[in-house]
């Protein structure tokens, strides 16, 4: 299972890459092997704001359906526009072409209480 | 799979293999102060000849359109029903067919779905079509909570004269999740496009037209779906799927929602049910639609298959959070609608939707040279009108009655703020019954 030691994770399996006043945001490579073969991805609009650990779109594989929980506040500067015709780009390569949104980090000490790689590995019991 | 009920003797070899003596054992988990201890009260069992006799008796104080003329209308019309329909719908197979959850034992169900909502989405011009719903009240209501969910909006605005019980239903569903229904008065029979412009705002989720409407006039639907979008909100329309066969298709006009009664579509009229919910959309809400849907695919072997499609739109899956919490269609009916378009096909539904057409206007013009009766509003109309009459319209029902004919519906039964007789005229309508039925009104 591929868990890279330079992210942050949350308990939801989101993960986000930290980049300077940025944050990338999709799902581990644990979670899409749970969820198996991805169908539809529902993001949100560019513009639109989220605090920590709120719901900004869902996820669907084909018996299943789960929200996605923004691991920092911020307000969505980009979206994967390829994940529209493609969501199998996220089982193939979640870290990323399967990357999912671009946000503006609203508050970087939010990042701290996020979970670092030795962690997320224990929360699933790798 | 057969349905035959377990023998004695397996009941005994049963309840042998887990280790219990008797069914009792089975209950005796329930508190004896819950326990019924004595038999149920029932009459006596009767003969099969009896009962019968006693259920003939009960159906003989009915009567049905095989016995009377009828002119009624109002969302449930007397069309013609081939036969054929009868004997593919009552096959086993299809009669007691369940819930096609396991698609390798339900090719034929779910092949039958399929040919429905392609039928469907041909009728009316839309790119989406479920398995359909119970009825057309229903299908509106949940249109609604679907228009409200997909724009965030909570205002419905209901523009003229659209079905009363409908909008009854739409008002239950709607209650409690903070929607707001707005009715545009009709003016002079129609909407006011005016009217229309001045109640929109940016708190409308969706405009209503029916299309053709209540009264059975003909409404300027493109007009009001162009303003409903200019003001960012859906334009569900609710439509006849007879009426179809020659008026320009919903999905032209631009609507994004669509609705409508199948009841026309060869289904009786059973006393008001069971009847079907059409309901279709355009691509971009396909995933907020609620209701069953089948698709086509292929096997492993790429042998074509069908299945339930996108069912995670629904509560099985995605619980709360589904547009919808139906997990059903009305399958046998929406068999019987796949098998009436298929025997009568496009010829044949414009011929169908004609003759209503003429037959309703040929009745209008007599009927308006008796003193007394005049068309209420002067509107075009499909193959429904509502006269003023010179008696009450109770009594000319109660009298015509008496003499074999339906003449039609007290409009004031079903819409208080309305009077005058809908009269509902179809392709079954000899010229025959047409001028007896005029005759009979002018020796009121």
């Amino acid at each position: 299972m591929n868990i890279p030691d330079t992210l942050r994770y949350t308990k939801d399996h989101e993960w986000i890459r930290v980049e300077g006043d940025y944050g990338v945001v999709g799902i581990t490579d644990y979670a899409q092997s749970e969820l198996g073969d991805i169908v539809f991805v529902e993001l949100p609009q560019v513009g639109s704001s989220f605090s920590q650990g709120q719901s900004f779109g869902t996820i669907e594989a084909v018996k299943a359906v789960s929200d996605l929980f923004l691991p920092a506040s911020g307000e969505i500067v980009e979206v994967n526009a390829n994940l529209g015709n493609a969501p199998e780009l996220i089982n193939k390569d979640p870290y990323g072409e399967g990357w999912m949104v671009k946000i503006r980090i609203k508050d970087h000490a939010e990042i701290d209480t996020l979970l670092d790689a030795k962690a997320y590995r224990s929360l699933i019991g790798q | 799979m057969s349905f035959v009920p377990h023998t004695d003797a397996e009941q005994q070899e049963m309840l042998r293999l887990i280790g219990v003596s008797d069914i009792e054992e089975l209950l005796s988990t329930i508190p004896e102060s819950v326990r019924l201890r004595k038999p149920l009260h029932l009459p006596q069992a009767l003969s099969e000849f009896e009962v019968l006799r006693e259920l003939e008796a009960l159906s003989a104080q009915n009567a049905s359109v095989d016995q009377v003329i009828s002119f009624q209308g109002a969302g449930a019309y007397d069309h013609f029903i081939p036969s054929a329909i009868s004997s593919i719908i009552s096959r086993s197979e299809f009669a007691t067919a369940y819930t096609p959850y396991q698609p390798e034992v339900s090719q034929g169900t779910l092949q039958s779905m399929y040919e429905y909502q392609s039928m469907i989405c041909e009728l009316t011009g839309m790119d989406v079509a479920n398995a359909s719903m119970y009825d057309c009240g229903s299908a509106l209501a949940e249109a609604c909570l679907m228009a409200a969910g997909d724009t965030g909006r909570d205002e419905i605005l209901i523009a003229g004269k659209v079905h009363p019980l409908y909008l009854e239903i739409v008002r239950t569903y709607t209650h409690g999740q903070g929607i707001q229904m707005r009715v545009i008065q009709h003016r002079d029979g129609a909407s006011s496009i005016a009217d229309v412009d001045s109640a929109l705002s940016e708190n409308t989720a969706a405009v209503i037209i029916q299309q053709p409407n209540f009264f059975g006039i003909i409404e300027d639907a493109e007009q009001i779906v162009k303003r409903a979008h200019d003001a960012g909100a859906l334009a569900i329309m609710v439509i006849d799927p007879i009426s179809l066969g020659i008026m320009k298709s919903p999905g032209e006009q631009g609507a994004d929602v669509v609705v409508g009664e199948g009841q026309g579509l060869g289904i009786p009229l059973s006393m008001g049910g069971p009847y079907l919910g059409i309901f279709a959309v355009r691509e971009a809400l396909i995933r907020k639609m609620p209701g069953r849907m089948a698709g086509m695919t292929v096997d492993v072997e790429g042998n074509r298959g069908f299945v339930m499609a996108l069912q995670t739109r629904e509560q099985h899956i995605r619980r709360e959070k589904a547009t919808s919490n139906i997990c059903t269609n009305e399958g046998l009916m929406m068999l019987a609608a796949t098998v009436y378009l298929s025997l009568i096909g496009p010829e044949g539904l414009k011929e169908v939707a004609t003759l209503s057409l003429q037959k309703s206007h040929y009745l209008a013009d007599r009927i308006t040279t008796i003193r007394g009766f005049q068309l209420k509003y002067q509107k075009p109309f499909f193959k429904e009108f509502l006269v003023d009459t010179p008696l009450p319209a109770t009594e000319i029902i109660y009298r015509l009655s008496q003499k074999g004919v339906l003449p039609g519906i007290d409009i004031s039964s079903l819409d208080p703020e309305e009077t005058g007789l809908l009269i509902a005229v179809t392709e079954k309508r000899t010229r025959a019954e047409l001028d007896r039925f005029v005759e009979l009104l002018r020796a009121l």
